[in-house]
C-alpha cells in the first residue's frame, strides 16, 4: 500500500533520513519506533506530501506522492505530531469541515459524523469550542479528523503522547480496531505500544532503518540475554556457586540481601525456556522462589541494543 | 499550475468560508474596522465643511493612507497563525493545491475588506443629502479602492506566508505596502537610475491610484492590478512550495 523506495530529506547540512526503504502492506498495523528525532516524523510528512523528499521515492496505492500528490492525499488520513486543531472552531464545526474539503457527500455527512463521534468518545465536547478541550480530547478530535472521510491509509504520529493511562488503552484499541480493515503506519517511542497494537515494526535511528520485523522476530533475532530477577531462600554460600553449574545460565550476581539466607540475584540467560529451568532447579534444590520477575521487556533490550 | 478539476473552484468555496468564518470569530479585525472607519470619517469630515464641495475626493485620497494599515492587519494571521499553531500541517496535507489555498484566504481578506468598505457607504449617502453629489466618479473609486486594496491584501498576504509572527508580518507588510506607494512619486523618481524610471513608474501605486480618487478608471489600470495581485500571489504559492521550516 505504502512502498518507499531509497528514501532521502536532508535540510540545508543535517541529513533527517538517510537512505531508507521500506513497505506497508495492505491491512498492516505498522509501527514505527525510534528514539527522538530519529526521523520518524520527517518520513511521515513526506508520506502525507508536506515535505518533497530529497531524494528516493514514495508511492501510495501504486501512485507516486509528488506526481500525484491530490490522488495520494486523499487516501490517507493523517494525525500530525503537534496536533494542530484550528482552536477558534467548534469540534461539529471543524469536522463538517474536514468532511466538505474531503468531499464527503453532504447526505453522508451526518451518519458518519455520528459514527466517528461514537468511536473517538466525542459525544460531550462536540458542541464545544476546540480552545476549550483537554489535552487528550485534542488528541481524539484528531484522530476523528484522520478517519472522517473512511481513508484507506491512516498516518500517525505518536498518537498517544500526552495522554493518561486510560486514554492511550481507549486510542490503542481504536487504532487496533481500524487496523483490522485499514493500513494503519504508526510512530511511537514507547515500545510497549508497539508491542501491543503492531502486526510489524521497524525500528528506526539518526535517519536509517536499523531492525525490522515481528515484535517476536526482533526479539530472537536482536535480543540477548534476558535478564531475571531471582529471590530465594537459600544458604548464601551455596546458591550463587550452584546458579554458575546450571546450564543456560550465562551470568549471575547478588543483587540485594533481605536477610541472612534471603537473597535476591540477578542472572542472565539466552535460552528461551530459561524460566523453567530456573524454577524447577529450585525446586529440586528446595530452595523456596519467593520473588520470580523478567527484570526486562525483551524488546526494550533490542531498541537499546539498536539505537545505541 | 491550475489544473481543470470540477471540483476546483467549489474546493476554494469550501476554504474560502472558513477562512471568512475565522475573520469574525476574531476581535482583532473587528477592532481595526472601527479605527479604520472612525479616523477614516473624521479625517474627511475635518476638512470637508472647509472645502464646502459634494465631493468624496478628499476621502478617497486618504484611503491608500488607511489601507496600508487595514491590510496588513487582515493578513497577517493568515499564514504566520497557521505556521505557528501547526495547523498549516493540516492544512497542506488535505487533498488541496497550493493555488486554492492561496487564493481562498485572499478572497476571504478581499470580502472582509469589501464589506469594511460597504460600512463607509453612510459617507456618500450623508454628502448626497448635504449637496448634489455625483456618483459616477463615487462608484469608480469605490470599485478602485478595492483593487488597490487587493493589491495590498495580496502582497500582506505573501509577507505572512514568510515568517510565523504576526507582529512581524503586519510590520513587514506596512512597510512593504508603503514601498509600493511610493515607489513612483516624483522625489523618488528623480533619485533612482534614469533606466529604472518607467519601472518605477508603472510600479508605484500612488500615480496610478490619483486617477482612481478622481473616479477615473480604465483598462490599464485593471490590467495593472490584475498583474500586481497575481505576482504577489504566485510568491506566495512559491514560497508554500519551497516549504522548508520544521
Amino acid at each position: 500500500m505504502i512502498e518507499i523506495t531509497n528514501l532521502v530529506k536532508t535540510f540545508g547540512q543535517i541529513k533527517a533520513v538517510d537512505n531508507i526503504s521500506f513497505q506497508v502492506k495492505q491491512g498492516e498495523v505498522l509501527g514505527f519506533l525510534g528514539p527522538n528525532g530519529a526521523g520518524k516524523t520527517t518520513t511521515m510528512k513526506m508520506i502525507t506530501g508536506f515535505y518533497e523528499p530529497t531524494d528516493g521515492q514514495i508511492t501510495v496505492g501504486g501512485l507516486d506522492v509528488v506526481k500525484n500528490s491530490l490522488a495520494t492525499r486523499r487516501q490517507i488520513g493523517y494525525l500530525p505530531e503537534t496536533v494542530p486543531l484550528y482552536d477558534d472552531m467548534k469540534v461539529y464545526e471543524y469536522l463538517k469541515f474536514v468532511a466538505e474539503i474531503r468531499d464527503l457527500p453532504q447526505d453522508k455527512f451526518l451518519p458518519r459524523l455520528r459514527e466517528v463521534v461514537e468511536k473517538c468518545g466525542l459525544q460531550k465536547v462536540v458542541g464545544k469550542n476546540i480552545d476549550e478541550l483537554s489535552k487528550g480530547y485534542r488528541q481524539r478530535v484528531g484522530l476523528a479528523q484522520a478517519i472522517m472521510h473512511d481513508p484507506e491509509i491512516l498516518i500517525l504520529d505518536e498518537p498517544t503522547t500526552g495522554l493518561d493511562p486510560n486514554q492511550i488503552i481507549e486510542i490503542r484499541e481504536l487504532i487496533k480496531q481500524i487496523g483490522k480493515e485499514k493500513t494503519v503506519l504508526f510512530s511511537t517511542h514507547i515500545l510497549a505500544e508497539a508491542q501491543a497494537t503492531c502486526d510489524r515494526i521497524i525500528i528506526i535511528n539518526k535517519g536509517e532503518i536499523v531492525g525490522e520485523g515481528k515484535p517476536a522476530e526482533l526479539m530472537s533475532q536482536f535480543g540477548g540475554p534476558a535478564e531475571f530477577y531471582l529471590k530465594i531462600k537459600a544458604p548464601e554460600s551455596q546458591a550463587l556457586a550452584y546458579f554458575k553449574t546450571l546450564p543456560g545460565i550465562d551470568a549471575a550476581k547478588q543483587q540485594d540481601k533481605e536477610s541472612d539466607d534471603i537473597v535476591g540475584y540477578s542472572l542472565l540467560s539466552a535460552e528461551p525456556e530459561a524460566r523453567e529451568k530456573i524454577a524447577l532447579a529450585m525446586l529440586k534444590q528446595g530452595w523456596p522462589i519467593l520473588e520470580f520477575r523478567q527484570a526486562q521487556a525483551s524488546l526494550e533490550e533490542v531498541f537499546r541494543e539498536l539505537t545505541k | 499550475m491550475i489544473k481543470r478539476d470540477p471540483h476546483y473552484i467549489r474546493t476554494i468555496y469550501i476554504l474560502f468560508k472558513k477562512e471568512l468564518a475565522a475573520y469574525f470569530n476574531s476581535p482583532i479585525a473587528y477592532i481595526f474596522i472601527g479605527a479604520f472607519l472612525v479616523v477614516g470619517n473624521w479625517l474627511f469630515f475635518k476638512n470637508f465643511f472647509l472645502l464646502g464641495q459634494a465631493s468624496l475626493r478628499g476621502y478617497f485620497v486618504l484611503l491608500p493612507w488607511l489601507f496600508m494599515f487595514l491590510a496588513p492587519a487582515l493578513t497577517m494571521r493568515l499564514w504566520a497563525e497557521e505556521k505557528k499553531m501547526g495547523t498549516i500541517e493540516f492544512l497542506l496535507t488535505l487533498p488541496i493545491t497550493n493555488w486554492q489555498a492561496v487564493l481562498a484566504k485572499f478572497f476571504s481578506a478581499v470580502a472582509f475588506l469589501a464589506i469594511t468598505l460597504g460600512l463607509t457607504l453612510s459617507l456618500p449617502l450623508s454628502v448626497a443629502r448635504l449637496g448634489s453629489l455625483d456618483f459616477g466618479p463615487v462608484i469608480g473609486s469605490y470599485v478602485g479602492a478595492i483593487l488597490l486594496g487587493g493589491a495590498y491584501l495580496a502582497l500582506g498576504l505573501f509577507v505572512s506566508s514568510l515568517t510565523r509572527n504576526q507582529i512581524i508580518a503586519f510590520i513587514l507588510a506596512l512597510a512593504a505596502c508603503f514601498l509600493l506607494f511610493i515607489v513612483g512619486e516624483d522625489f523618488v523618481i528623480s533619485g533612482i537610475p534614469k533606466a529604472l524610471v518607467p519601472v518605477a513608474q508603472f510600479v508605484g501605486l500612488g500615480q496610478r491610484f490619483a486617477n482612481i480618487a478622481r473616479g477615473v478608471i480604465d483598462s490599464r489600470d485593471f490590467i495593472y492590478y490584475a498583474s500586481l495581485i497575481w505576482f504577489w500571489l504566485w510568491l506566495n504559492v512559491k514560497a508554500l512550495e519551497g516549504r522548508k521550516w520544521q
